[in-house]
């Protein structure tokens, strides 16, 4: 034993980055909602980058240390306490044999990830440790942690306590969040005025956000271009013969709405889909609470890919911060 | 049938080989994908086949998008002339219509339904105007099933009917997706059959339910030992009605190891089959008895 979990949280699973190659299967890639956040939390306690750490949404565990740990606390904003002593975020801190780690309230953001020197060592599931909670799969016994498990470290000397990823770099939401979309895929499907609708309105996320998507609510329904449906599609004008969907894919049934697929996306179904977020912007759809504010911005593939850039160049910059 | 390419932001490249669901549109499909997999084009890391389309997830940072557009495009014509046969397999899966536990899920999901005065099998029978549930279970289990797609959740097979058009069976799916389905629901919606793999969301009508588990992430299932999602894309699939003794057999030969499930080794030719369905249907059953 290492790390005994006290009290879970709202649903706290261990993630890293993900188990790329069995889409075509309906596994998905999985992983942190929020990888850079994962990736700095890593760097902080010296860890490689994707190591496994834990992934907490809305309400932080509270966890019991039987062994002298560093740990970092990346993501959302969330008062973080060690034996009940306020600890500052984006850093590296230490935690002694017999002290507790716990978190008071949300304040900003929708999750947070904490990464403990030698990482999170549960065993290796098709190349990752990400849990896929739907297919009880990876991660601690392929479920989020309940109270008394005891996770397993893996071993590391290399991090140092103290260190810190500057605020300059530690990444805020706009209000309202703006999402890059990239239109495409079934785009066609819908009339002129509802393309202008689709970027023009306010939406707001609804309660139904989770690891597998975002539904967003407030905007105006859109209106679907006439036409007989297509054999196997099913009778409503939002569906489609069953596809697949990309990662960050917005599909809307009936219309109304709007759904972004993320880490554990549904790798395919029968709705069509007005285009994809970037994959610069993936990150901030996993630290976005509901009723947030949200537009989407219409973006081309240059702009889809200079995003990617500044965000790569971003990361970089975290990482030389910590040289 | 003209394929349509889109990119789904930039690292996925999706193209659509028909709107409308058909073999041909499959076997399309599947020739590109496996065409693509063997010219190992630089940053493809994922291909994921569907039933009339397909996608590739790349990495823009290795290949442009632009590139990685034309490369499948130059795939397109040399995947028109790929002969529509495979080897594959055939599956008998026994199936308990009527169970007591998609009854219960599809009673506490009522008010989501088309029709909330009966059962799924009923209305499914009705708007396919067949006469009763006897009637579309025949209809159901009486001629096989071809996987055009693995995916939704994991292992979960989509289904298309092995009869000409006119015999399909098509029903919608829920006005409003339930929240929960038994793992193991047969399901129905468009023209698809599939096996729920997992508990969870559905949209599909209820038929029955399944004692042969088809995605087993422990790998303890004797014939899942291998690898954890039992279907792939071309697996062909014979529905047997069995009742619940058989299905309460069936459980325990599963926990206990014992279930082997019928899995014959087939070729399947396109052209053939279309020449001419019912006898085709016919040899593959033969070919799953030993005959």
């Amino acid at each position: 034993m290492a790390i005994r979990v006290l009290h879970p949280g709202l649903s706290t699973t261990v993630q890293d980055l993900g188990r790329p190659g069995y889409f075509h299967l309906g596994i998905p890639i999985g992983g942190a909602m929020d990888r850079l956040s994962l990736r700095a939390a890593n760097l902080l306690v010296g860890n490689d980058e994707g190591a496994a750490c834990l992934e907490a949404v809305f309400i932080g565990p509270q966890l019991a240390f039987d062994i002298d740990a560093l740990i970092a606390v990346t993501g959302a904003d969330m008062p973080i306490k060690i034996d009940g002593d306020q600890q500052p975020s984006w850093t590296a801190l230490e935690v002694k044999a017999g002290q507790v780690l716990s978190f008071g309230y949300l304040q900003a953001g929708a999750r947070i990830c904490i990464a403990v020197a030698g990482g999170i060592d549960v065993p290796v599931a098709l190349g990752s440790r990400s849990t896929y909670a739907i297919g009880s799969l990876g991660g601690f016994k392929g479920r989020p942690l309940a109270a008394g498990d005891d996770l397993p470290l893996g071993t590391t000397t290399r991090g140092k306590a103290g260190r810190s990823v500057p605020v300059a770099l530690r990444r805020r939401l706009a209000n309202p969040a703006e999402l890059r979309v990239l239109p495409g895929l079934y785009w066609h499907r819908l009339v002129k005025e509802s393309h202008r609708y689709f970027f023009d309105d306010q939406w707001k996320v609804a309660p139904e956000a989770d690891r597998m998507g975002y539904r967003f609510r407030g905007g105006r329904p859109l209106e679907f271009v006439e036409r007989e449906q297509p054999f196997g599609a099913g009778s409503d004008p939002s569906n489609i013969v069953d596809s697949c969907y990309p990662y960050g894919s917005i599909q809307v049934p009936g219309g109304k709405e709007p759904i972004i697929l993320h880490r554990d996306a549904v790798s395919g179904g029968g709705y069509f889909m007005v285009g994809t977020v970037v994959s610069a912007d993936m990150d901030l759809i996993g630290q976005l609470q509901p009723n947030t504010p949200t537009r989407f911005v219409q973006v081309g593939m240059d702009q889809a890919l200079a995003a990617r850039r500044d965000r790569r160049r971003f990361m970089q910059d975290i990482r030389d911060s910590l040289g | 049938m003209q394929n349509r390419y889109s990119f789904g932001g930039d690292e996925h490249l999706f193209v659509e080989c028909d709107e409308a669901m058909s073999l041909e549109a499959f076997f399309k499909s599947l020739s590109m994908t496996n065409a693509v997999r063997n010219s190992r084009i630089k940053g493809v890391t994922e291909i994921c086949p569907a039933n009339a389309s397909f996608q590739i997830k790349f990495d823009p940072d290795v290949i442009a998008p632009a590139d990685m557009l034309r490369e499948v495009k130059a795939i397109e014509s040399a995947a028109d002339k790929t002969e529509p046969v495979i080897r594959t397999r055939i599956i008998e899966i026994p199936v308990f219509y009527r169970d007591p536990w998609t009854h219960e899920t599809l009673m506490r999901f009522r008010e989501r339904h088309q029709d909330p005065t009966g059962s799924d099998l009923e209305y499914a029978a009705r708007v396919n105007g067949l006469d009763g549930v006897d009637a579309f279970v025949a209809a159901h289990s009486g001629s096989p099933w071809f996987v055009s797609m693995v995916g939704f959740v994991a292992g979960l097979p989509f289904m298309y009917q092995m009869v000409d058009r006119a015999r399909q069976l098509e029903v919608p799916k829920y006005l409003r997706p339930r929240t929960d389905t038994p793992k193991h629901t047969i399901g129905h919606g468009g023209c698809f059959s599939c096996i729920y793999s997992v508990r969870g969301a559905g949209g599909y009508q209820m038929f029955g339910i399944t004692p042969m588990p088809i995605f087993d992430p422990e790998q303890k299932t004797s014939y899942l030992r291998d690898f954890m999602v039992f279907f792939r894309p071309g697996d062909i699939v014979k529905f047997k009605p069995i009742g619940r003794d058989d299905y309460d057999a069936a459980l325990e030969a599963v926990a206990a190891g014992r279930f082997e499930p019928a899995i014959r080794d087939v070729t399947f030719d396109l052209r053939a089959f279309q020449q001419d369905m019912n006898s085709y249907n016919a040899k593959l059953q033969e070919a799953l008895h030993g005959h």
